[in-house]
């Protein structure tokens, strides 16, 4: 784990039991077993697990909405579980669900939360900034869920908190509402706020976390940049190389038989489309160019992929449904 | 537009008092813009205002038809605003998530429940204002010394049916919370001797009203009005009920 100087939020061997009310069965079940995690401020720090994994309940327990049962929790300095509104004026939260009457009107909703803090942001700024004034006449009820989504951001950042706890931001969002909340989400570490975000979606978390904890049934099991993570490849771990994917479309039917090594996979998936994968190399990229050349070939479309965090998450968490 | 800089740590709350009269107002606000709710709070009891001074339901109960209405009816209209206004709205709110999401803020869980608490005496007040405006010309002349007693126990009432709405909300599914507070409004409501005193109910009955909050709140408020004392017995019994369901909604409210 991680020790910076001044982290926004401490988490170390948190246990959390529930039951036996809550449990078919009358016994105790333990949801999180011995989860730690640091987060930094100026950082977007993901909290990345299946669903069921333990994340949410770590959250909330971070954010003192549930009690833990063992370990240790400081947030901004302060136990959740016993600080009061001095802490909870320095925190922002956006919950999966939004947790916003379904009655309100986004504004009047807005002007009232904003109204429990000592000095809260503009709310006409963050209207603005977040598109809120599009439909500032509908009430949450009949908000699409990316409009939900959007309002439910504004209210966790109406406060201009310190910290603020993203869960599942980008659920719901279409892609250019997605584009501004993720830009947002980027200035807003970049003004120095510590930001941690718990999702299942691996390409929210490559695209914005500058470090990652994984989770998975109740545990730590892997932490990293993104960067560090993508190159857990069993086979770089092996001591061989990374492996690469090269995509591109070019006419049907091209003889490649000898062009690159061995250990590469040449395939064409259908008529024109062809799959290279394996430890590419420059060279072998200069030697396939350089066929092209010769054959007088001009590749219609050409891309060359690393593996994902989808990929190290698969590896990490095992690929069984649960 | 950018955002601008973050402000340096010490981001601080609006005072507490400010925090729950805010949310005291929104609260409010939000029970009157219901019409269901607005139904069940005043059209309801002045229905049965009306019923009760034009039958001879109440006759030979030692005071006129509306005299005797009068105080069962704000009872009545505390178990509407308390229990089950109150307890379905906490209880969608929990299902929406706005409990968890409004305890995140500096408003808290202590700060909600006391603006709900604030919402219900105001809302509790209004229904006094316009029972008390329809009553009085009806020929209501409650004794000047019932007053204090009577709006004293009014709150008392209200504070336990509160909690008995927290009670429900906090535990069960909101469709179960609708389902349980309207039916018990009615059945309190006929049989609970709140408006109806226990000597007019069924001898089956007579024997436990005295006991239930809306017997002892009907009662209490009945002495006050009508003859300016203080039911000692029924404000224990209202006493007790606030007690325990307090200390059980404490124990077994679940925020999510």
């Amino acid at each position: 784990m991680r020790s910076p100087e001044s982290p926004v939020l401490s988490i170390s061997g948190l246990i959390k039991d529930v039951g036996p009310l809550a449990t078919l069965d009358g016994k105790m079940l333990r949801v999180v077993s011995g989860v730690s995690l640091v987060a930094e401020r100026g950082q977007v720090t993901a909290l990345l697990g299946a669903n069921g994994a333990g994340k949410t309940t770590t959250i909330e327990c971070a954010q003192g909405l549930q009690t833990r049962s063992g370990g240790t929790i400081s947030l901004l300095g302060q136990d959740p579980a016993t600080a009061g509104a001095d802490l909870r004026a320095r925190v922002g939260v956006m919950l999966q669900d939004g947790g916003l009457p379904p009655s309100a009107r986004p504004i009047p909703l807005l002007r009232h939360i904003a109204g429990m803090y000592a000095s809260p942001r503009p709310v006409d700024e963050l209207v603005g900034r977040l598109g809120i004034d599009t439909f500032s006449r509908t009430s949450v009820r009949r908000l699409s869920g990316g409009q939900k989504q959007r309002l439910a951001l504004a209210a966790a950042l109406i406060g201009n908190p310190e910290v603020l706890f993203l869960d599942e931001p980008s659920a719901g969002l279409d892609p250019q509402s997605r584009q501004l909340v993720f830009e947002l989400i980027g200035e807003l570490r970049d003004s120095g706020m510590g930001i941690i975000l718990t999702t299942h979606l691996m390409d929210d978390a490559q695209r914005l976390a500058d470090y990652v904890y994984i989770i998975d049934a109740g545990r730590n099991v892997a932490e990293g940049t993104v960067a560090q993570l993508l190159q857990r490849d069993p086979a770089v771990e092996s001591g061989t190389e990374h492996i690469r994917t090269l995509f591109f479309e070019a006419p049907a039917g091209l003889d490649l038989t000898g062009v690159l090594p061995e250990a590469i996979a040449v395939s064409e998936t259908r008529a024109g489309s062809y799959v290279a994968t394996g430890p590419l190399t420059p060279q072998d990229l200069a030697s396939l160019a350089a066929w092209w050349a010769a054959h007088g070939v001009m590749p219609g479309s050409l891309s060359l992929e690393a593996r994902s965090l989808e990929d190290v998450f698969l590896d990490i968490s095992g690929k069984d449904i649960r | 537009m950018t955002v601008p800089p973050i402000s340096p740590p010490g981001q601080a709350p609006a005072p507490l008092l400010r925090r729950i009269l805010l949310q005291g107002r929104y609260e409010s606000l939000t029970m009157l813009r219901n019409g269901e709710q607005l139904i069940l709070a005043v059209v309801l009891p002045l229905l049965a205002l009306v019923g009760l001074t034009v039958t001879p339901l109440l006759d030979g109960l030692g005071g006129s038809r509306v005299n005797v209405a009068v105080p069962g009816i704000l009872a009545l209209c505390a178990m509407s605003t308390a229990f089950t206004g109150q307890g379905i709205a906490t209880g969608f709110d929990r299902r929406y998530g706005v409990l968890r999401f409004l305890s995140t803020t500096p408003l808290g869980r202590t700060g909600l429940i006391a603006g709900k608490v604030l919402a219900v005496l105001a809302v509790l007040a209004l229904q006094v204002v316009v029972i008390t405006a329809v009553a009085l010309p009806l020929g209501w002349n409650p004794p000047a010394a019932g007053w204090l007693p009577g709006l004293g126990l009014l709150v008392l009432g209200a504070a336990a049916f509160t909690a008995l709405g927290l009670l429900v909300a906090g535990t069960v599914r909101p469709e179960a919370t609708l389902a349980i507070t309207n039916l018990l409004w009615i059945l309190l409501g006929a049989l609970g001797g709140i408006v109806i005193p226990a000597e007019r109910l069924p001898a089956a009955a007579q024997g436990i009203v005295h006991y239930l909050p809306s017997g002892a709140l009907g009662e209490a408020l009945r002495e006050a009005f009508l003859l300016g004392t203080i039911d000692v017995g029924a404000a224990f019994i209202l006493l007790v009920w606030t007690a325990l369901a307090g200390a059980a909604a404490i124990r077994w409210f679940k925020w999510n």
